[in-house]
C-alpha cells in the first residue's frame, strides 16, 4: 500500500514535468507560451483517467473483484429475503451449538490449568496392584523420600474435609483443605490479598493460619479489605487468615467438592510428641501433587521414580510385600481433573459437529436449488465472457458472506444466552477455567463459519458453468439448467444428510437407553420419602478438647438426636450414619482391612469401603438382610463391636466360607477385633452403575466418626416438609450443642438425581442436537421433493388427464421419498456401526451395536421422511390437469 | 486506449504500447516525455501515443519488474524519472518482438494473400 502511494505521488510529479517539458518544446517550435501550454496539456490527454489507470495497476485486483463479489452477493441476499433467513438461521443455530459446545471443550480441556507452568504438575498415585488397589494414598515418610529425590521441584499433600466455621451469624460448614505449607508455591498462584504459606515452614501440626477463597471472603466477610490477621475459628480452633486467594482460584481437586475449596490450612503431616508416622500407615484420600523439575519430562520423571520405588522396596521388604507390586505412578494433573469429562465432551462435540454439518448440507441443497433457479442468469453471464473462475468465485462468495453473516447471527444469539446455557452445566462437569467466550472461542467460530461456507458455497459452484449454455439460454423463465446433474447432487445431499442424522439419533439414542436402564435399575434400597441432614462434630487440634472423641462421649449424644429427631412432624423412622453412609455420595471412606488368620497377608492390607451407622439404618433405607442379623440397641459402646457385610464383601473375602462369626479389623492399630454379624443383599449405594462393591457396616455406637468422617448424617423417613423439616431439626440439634451447624439437607431421590447430572446433560444435548438434525433431515427431503413434485407437475397432469388414480401419483412421489430415506438410513446404520464402538464407555447397559436401537431410529426417520414427502405428494395429486397442462 | 478521434494517425494495438517502450529503452534509460517522442519520431509520426496514456502502461511494466525507475536529471537540468530496461524486460522484449513478428506476418498474409504469393 505504501508501495503504492509513493508511486502515484511520483507520477504526479512525472505528469507536471512531462506537461512543462512539452510545452518547452512547443515554445521552441515557436508557439507562443499560453498556445504551447494548451497543446501539451491536450496532447498528454485526460490526466485524471491517466491517475485512475495508473492507481489501478496497483491495486489489488483481486481484493477489488472480492469487493464486487460481496456486494453482488449483498444484492442476491436482499432480493430472496426467505431464503436468505432460512439459510443464515440455519447456520446460525449451527454455529451458535458448535461454538457453545466448543466454549465448554475450551475452558476444561484445551486450557492449560491455570497455575504457572501447568505442564510440569502431576499428582503422584500409589497403587497397590497385587492386592488390586489403586491410588491407595501416601504415607508420610513416602512423602519425604519423593521430596528428597531430586525429581521433584516440590511435592505437596493435600488433605480434603469440611470444617465447622463459627463466628459468624449461624454456623457454617466451610469446604476445606490441610496442605504442606509448599502447596501454593508448587501452584506458583498469588493471593489477591496478603500471603500464601512459607513454603520452608516445618512447624508440625498446624501452624494456625488460613488462606481463604475469594468466595468465602465476599459470603461470609462481605469482602473486609481488613480481613489480614483476623481470626477465624474452624473446629473450635482459633485461625488467623494470611490471605485471600484471587477470585476464579481452584484447587486442582478431583471432585466438585474438592475443587471448590474454601478454606487451606497449612498442615506439617507430624505431631510432635508423638510416635512418627508409620511407612505403611496411608493417609487415604489424601493427594499428593508435584511439581517436576523443569527440563525433566513427565516419562523420565516416571522412570527415576520406577527406579527410587525399587530401591525403597529392597530398603523396607515388612512395609512392602512383593505380592502387594507397589507403585507410584506420575498423572498429568490436568488429566486427573478433567479425565473422566473427556469422552463425554467429545461425544458433545462431535454431536454439534454433526449438526453444524447437516446445517450446511441443508443450506448447500436450498443454493443448488437456487442456483437452478439463476441457471439463465449464469449462462447469460458466462455467455458474455465471464471466466468460470469468476461464477465460482462469485458463488464461493455468496457462501461464505451468508455464512459468515450466520456465524455472527450465531454469535449473537450465544452471548445473549450465555447466562442461560451455563446454568445448563452440570457443576460436575469438571473446569478450573470460566466458561467464557475468548478470543480462541470466537476464532473457533469464525473457523467454522468459513469451513461451513466452504462447504456449502462449493457444492453449487461445482456446478457452475458446468451447463449447456444453448439450452440453458434457450429455456424461458424459471430454467431447469442442469437439472439433471444438479438434481441427482441435490438427492446425494438429502441421502448424506439422512446418514448423518441417523448416526446422531443412533448416539442420542444409546444414551438415553443407557439413562433409562440407569433410572430403573434396581437400586436395592428404597429412595422415596428419605432426606439426609448433615451435622458435624468439631474436631479440634487438641484432642483433650473434643467433646465427641471416644464412643462413650459421642453414643449419648447420638442417642439424644435420635430422640429428639423422632418427635418432628412427619417423621416416621430415623437413622444416623457417618459421611460415608450416604447413597451415592461419591465420597467413600476407606479402610484397612485385616483378617483374622491372615495378619500376615495383611501387610499391606486390601481397603475397603466402610460406613457407620445406627440400628435402623438398613431399616429406613429398605435394604433387606440376607444371612445373620442387623445392628441392635446392644451393640452399643460397652459391647464387643460388630460389623454387617454386604454379598459382595462375602463373595470377595470368603468366596467358599461362611461370614458369620469371622473377625476382621478396619485398622491395623486396633486392639479389638471385630465380629462379622451379618449379611444384608448388595445395593447400589455406592453408584448406581455398579451393582457390587464390597461394603462394610460398622455400629455408630462403637465406631465413633473419625477424622474425615466426623461428619454426622441423620436419615429421616416420612411425609416430611423438604422446607420445614431441616429448620426443625436444626433446633433439635441446635438444642443439644448450638455450635453444630446443619447443612446439606437432601432427598434422596434428589442425590440420586444428582448423581446422573452429567450423564443427563450428555443424554439432554446430544437428544437435542438428534432432535434438530432429524428436523433438518425432514426439512431437506421436502425440499427435494417438492421440488421433483413442482417439476414433474406437467407430467403428473397429463397422468392424470389420462386417468391416473390419484393413489398412484400419490405412491409414485412417496416411493422416491422412500428411496432417499432408506438409502440414507443404510449408508448411516454402516457409519454408526463403526462409530458407536467410539462410545462404548459413556454407555450403561446397552451394547453399542443394540439392534433395537438401531431398528428403531432407522424406523423412526424413515417415518419422518414419509411424513415431510407426503405434504408435496398431496399437492401433487392435488394437481388441476388443465392448469398442469397449460403450464408450458 | 484512447478513444479520441485521429484522423491521419492509427491507434495503438493493446499490449503494442509495452512492446514499444521495451524496445525505446533498449537504446538506454530515458524519461517519459523522451519515450513518448521517441515513439513518434522513429514511427515517422504515424504512432502518435496520447502521451499520457504512457504512464499506466510504464507502471504496468514496473510491476512486472520489466523496467525499473530512478531518479535523474533531463537534459535541460529538470529532476525526472528514468526508465531503464530490467535483464528480465530485455528477455521479454525478445519474446514479445518475435511473437510480434509472428502476429504481423499471419495478420499481413490473411490480408494480401495473393501479393503474398507473388513475392515470393
Amino acid at each position: 500500500m505504501k508501495r503504492r502511494e509513493r508511486m502515484m505521488d511520483d507520477l504526479n510529479r512525472d505528469i507536471r514535468e512531462h506537461i512543462e517539458m512539452e510545452t518547452q518544446d512547443n515554445i521552441d517550435r515557436g508557439m507562443a507560451p499560453e498556445e504551447a501550454r494548451y497543446a501539451a496539456v491536450r496532447k498528454f490527454g485526460n490526466v485524471t483517467r491517466v491517475k485512475e489507470d495508473t492507481r489501478e495497476v496497483w491495486s489489488f485486483a483481486w481484493l477489488e473483484q472480492l469487493g464486487q463479489d460481496i456486494r453482488y452477493a449483498l444484492r442476491m441476499l436482499r432480493k430472496a429475503p426467505g431464503f436468505t433467513a432460512v439459510a443464515v438461521l440455519t447456520i446460525a443455530l449451527g454455529i451458535g451449538a458448535t461454538t457453545a459446545i466448543f466454549s465448554l471443550v475450551d475452558a476444561t480441556l484445551l486450557h492449560p490449568l491455570p497455575y504457572s507452568q501447568p505442564e510440569q504438575l502431576v499428582r503422584v498415585e500409589d497403587d497397590l496392584p497385587g492386592v488390586g488397589a489403586q491410588d491407595v494414598g501416601m504415607s508420610v515418610p513416602e512423602w519425604h523420600d519423593l521430596q528428597r529425590s531430586g525429581i521433584f521441584e516440590y511435592v505437596s499433600l493435600a488433605v480434603y474435609g469440611p470444617v465447622n466455621l463459627t463466628g459468624s451469624s449461624q454456623p457454617t460448614r466451610a469446604r476445606y483443605s490441610g496442605v504442606a505449607p509448599n502447596y501454593f508455591a508448587l501452584l506458583g498462584v498469588k493471593p489477591q490479598l496478603g500471603r500464601t504459606f512459607d513454603p520452608e515452614d516445618q512447624t508440625p501440626g498446624f501452624t494456625l493460619e488460613v488462606l481463604i477463597s475469594d468466595g468465602l471472603w465476599k459470603r461470609a466477610f462481605a469482602a473486609d479489605p481488613g480481613i489480614l490477621g483476623k481470626s477465624l475459628r474452624l473446629d473450635n480452633d482459633l485461625y488467623t487468615v494470611i490471605g485471600v486467594m484471587p477470585a476464579g482460584f481452584h484447587d486442582p481437586g478431583r471432585t466438585t467438592e474438592q475443587r471448590n475449596i474454601e478454606v487451606w490450612a497449612a498442615v506439617g503431616f507430624a505431631v510432635p510428641g508423638r510416635t512418627p508416622p508409620l511407612r505403611n500407615r496411608r493417609r487415604t484420600g489424601a493427594a499428593a501433587i508435584a511439581r517436576i523439575k523443569p527440563g525433566l519430562t513427565i516419562a523420565a520423571a516416571q522412570s527415576q521414580l520406577d527406579a527410587l520405588v525399587a530401591s525403597l522396596q529392597k530398603e523396607f521388604p515388612e512395609d512392602y510385600p512383593l505380592q502387594s507390586a507397589w507403585t507410584v505412578r506420575l498423572v498429568p494433573l490436568k488429566e486427573t481433573v478433567v479425565g473422566k469429562a473427556r469422552q463425554s465432551l467429545i461425544l458433545l462435540l462431535g454431536a454439534v459437529g454433526l449438526v453444524l454439518l447437516i446445517g450446511c448440507v441443508n443450506v448447500a441443497n436450498l443454493l443448488l436449488a437456487r442456483a437452478s433457479a439463476r441457471g439463465r442468469e449464469l449462462a447469460v453471464r458466462q455467455a458474455l465472457g465471464a471466466a468460470r473462475k469468476r461464477l465460482i468465485s462469485q458463488l464461493l462468495t455468496e457462501g461464505l458472506l451468508l455464512s459468515l453473516v450466520g456465524g455472527l447471527a450465531g454469535l449473537a444469539i450465544l452471548l445473549c444466552a450465555r447466562g442461560f446455557l451455563v446454568r445448563l452445566v452440570p457443576d460436575s462437569l469438571p473446569h478450573l477455567n470460566d466458561i467464557s467466550i475468548s478470543w480462541g472461542v470466537l476464532l473457533f467460530a469464525l473457523g467454522a463459519s468459513l469451513v461451513a461456507g466452504a462447504i456449502f458455497g462449493v457444492t453449487p459452484a461445482l456446478h457452475a458453468g458446468r451447463a449447456d449454455l444453448t439450452q440453458a439460454l434457450k429455456q424461458e423463465g424459471r430454467g431447469s439448467t442442469g437439472s439433471r446433474e444438479q438434481g441427482r447432487t441435490r438427492r446425494v445431499l438429502v441421502v448424506t444428510e439422512f446418514a448423518l442424522s441417523l448416526v446422531l439419533m443412533i448416539a442420542a439414542g444409546l444414551l438415553l437407553r443407557s439413562f433409562w436402564d440407569l433410572l430403573n435399575v434396581s437400586l436395592g434400597f428404597n429412595p422415596q420419602n428419605v432426606m439426609a441432614v448433615r451435622t458435624w462434630l468439631p474436631e479440634p487440634n487438641d484432642p483433650k478438647t473434643d467433646i465427641y472423641g471416644t464412643p462413650a462421649q459421642e453414643a449419648p449424644f447420638i442417642r439424644e438426636l435420635l430422640r429428639r429427631g423422632r418427635t418432628l412432624p412427619g417423621v416416621e423412622e430415623i437413622a444416623l450414619g457417618n459421611r460415608a453412609s450416604i447413597p451415592l455420595n461419591h465420597n467413600p471412606t476407606q479402610s484397612p482391612l485385616v483378617l483374622e488368620g491372615r495378619e500376615i497377608q495383611s501387610k499391606q492390607p486390601p481397603l475397603v469401603e466402610t460406613s457407620s451407622v445406627t440400628p435402623d439404618y438398613f431399616h429406613l433405607l429398605g435394604v433387606t438382610l440376607q444371612r445373620g442379623r442387623l445392628f441392635g440397641e446392644m451393640d452399643n459402646e460397652t459391647a464387643p463391636a460388630v460389623a454387617v457385610i454386604n454379598e459382595a464383601f462375602a463373595r470377595t473375602y470368603w468366596p467358599s466360607g461362611d461370614p458369620l462369626g469371622e473377625r476382621l479389623k478396619l485398622s491395623p492399630e486396633d486392639s479389638s477385633w471385630t465380629t462379622v454379624v451379618g449379611v444384608i443383599a448388595d445395593a447400589r449405594t455406592e453408584s448406581l452403575v455398579e451393582s457390587s462393591v464390597p461394603q462394610i457396616y460398622t455400629s455408630l455406637y462403637q465406631a465413633p466418626s473419625q477424622g474425615a468422617s466426623k461428619e454426622l448424617v441423620i436419615f429421616l423417613r416420612g411425609r416430611l416438609d423438604p422446607a420445614a423439616t431441616p429448620v426443625e431439626l436444626r433446633e433439635q440439634v441446635q438444642a443439644v450443642n448450638p455450635e453444630l451447624p446443619v447443612f446439606g439437607a437432601q432427598t434422596l431421590n434428589d442425590a440420586l438425581s444428582a448423581s446422573l447430572s452429567e450423564r443427563r446433560f450428555s443424554m439432554e444435548m446430544v437428544g437435542l442436537f438428534a432432535l434438530t438434525a432429524l428436523l433438518l433431515a425432514g426439512l431437506g427431503i421436502y425440499g427435494v421433493i417438492s421440488y421433483i413434485v413442482s417439476e414433474r407437475t406437467h407430467e403428473i397432469g397429463i397422468r392424470l388427464a389420462l386417468g391416473a388414480q390419484s393413489r398412484n401419483i400419490l405412491r409414485m412421489v412417496l416411493r422416491q421419498g422412500l428411496g432417499l430415506a432408506i438409502a440414507g438410513a443404510a449408508v448411516g446404520l454402516v457409519c454408526a456401526l463403526i462409530l458407536s464402538h467410539l462410545m462404548a464407555g459413556l454407555l450403561y447397559g446397552v451394547r453399542p451395536t443394540d439392534p433395537v436401537t438401531f431398528a428403531g431410529v432407522a424406523l423412526l426417520l424413515i417415518g419422518v421422511a414419509l411424513l415431510a414427502c407426503y405434504i408435496p405428494a398431496r399437492r401433487a395429486i392435488r394437481v388441476d390437469p388443465l392448469v398442469a397442462l397449460r403450464h408450458e | 486506449m484512447s478513444t479520441k478521434e485521429q484522423r491521419e494517425r492509427i491507434e495503438l494495438l493493446q499490449g503494442t504500447l509495452d512492446l514499444l517502450i521495451l524496445r525505446t529503452l533498449l537504446l538506454g534509460p530515458t524519461h517519459g516525455h523522451a519515450i513518448a517522442k521517441a515513439i513518434e519520431f522513429n514511427s515517422d509520426e504515424v504512432l502518435q501515443v496520447e502521451q499520457g496514456s504512457l504512464y499506466p502502461a510504464l507502471h504496468r511494466l514496473i510491476k512486472r519488474r520489466w523496467i525499473s525507475a530512478e531518479e535523474g536529471t533531463s537534459e535541460n537540468n529538470r529532476r525526472a524519472k528514468f526508465y531503464r530496461l530490467t535483464a528480465k524486460g530485455r528477455r521479454q522484449l525478445a519474446v514479445e518482438t518475435s511473437k510480434w513478428d509472428t502476429l504481423a506476418g499471419a495478420i499481413s498474409q490473411i490480408l494480401r494473400p495473393a501479393e503474398q504469393e507473388g513475392e515470393s
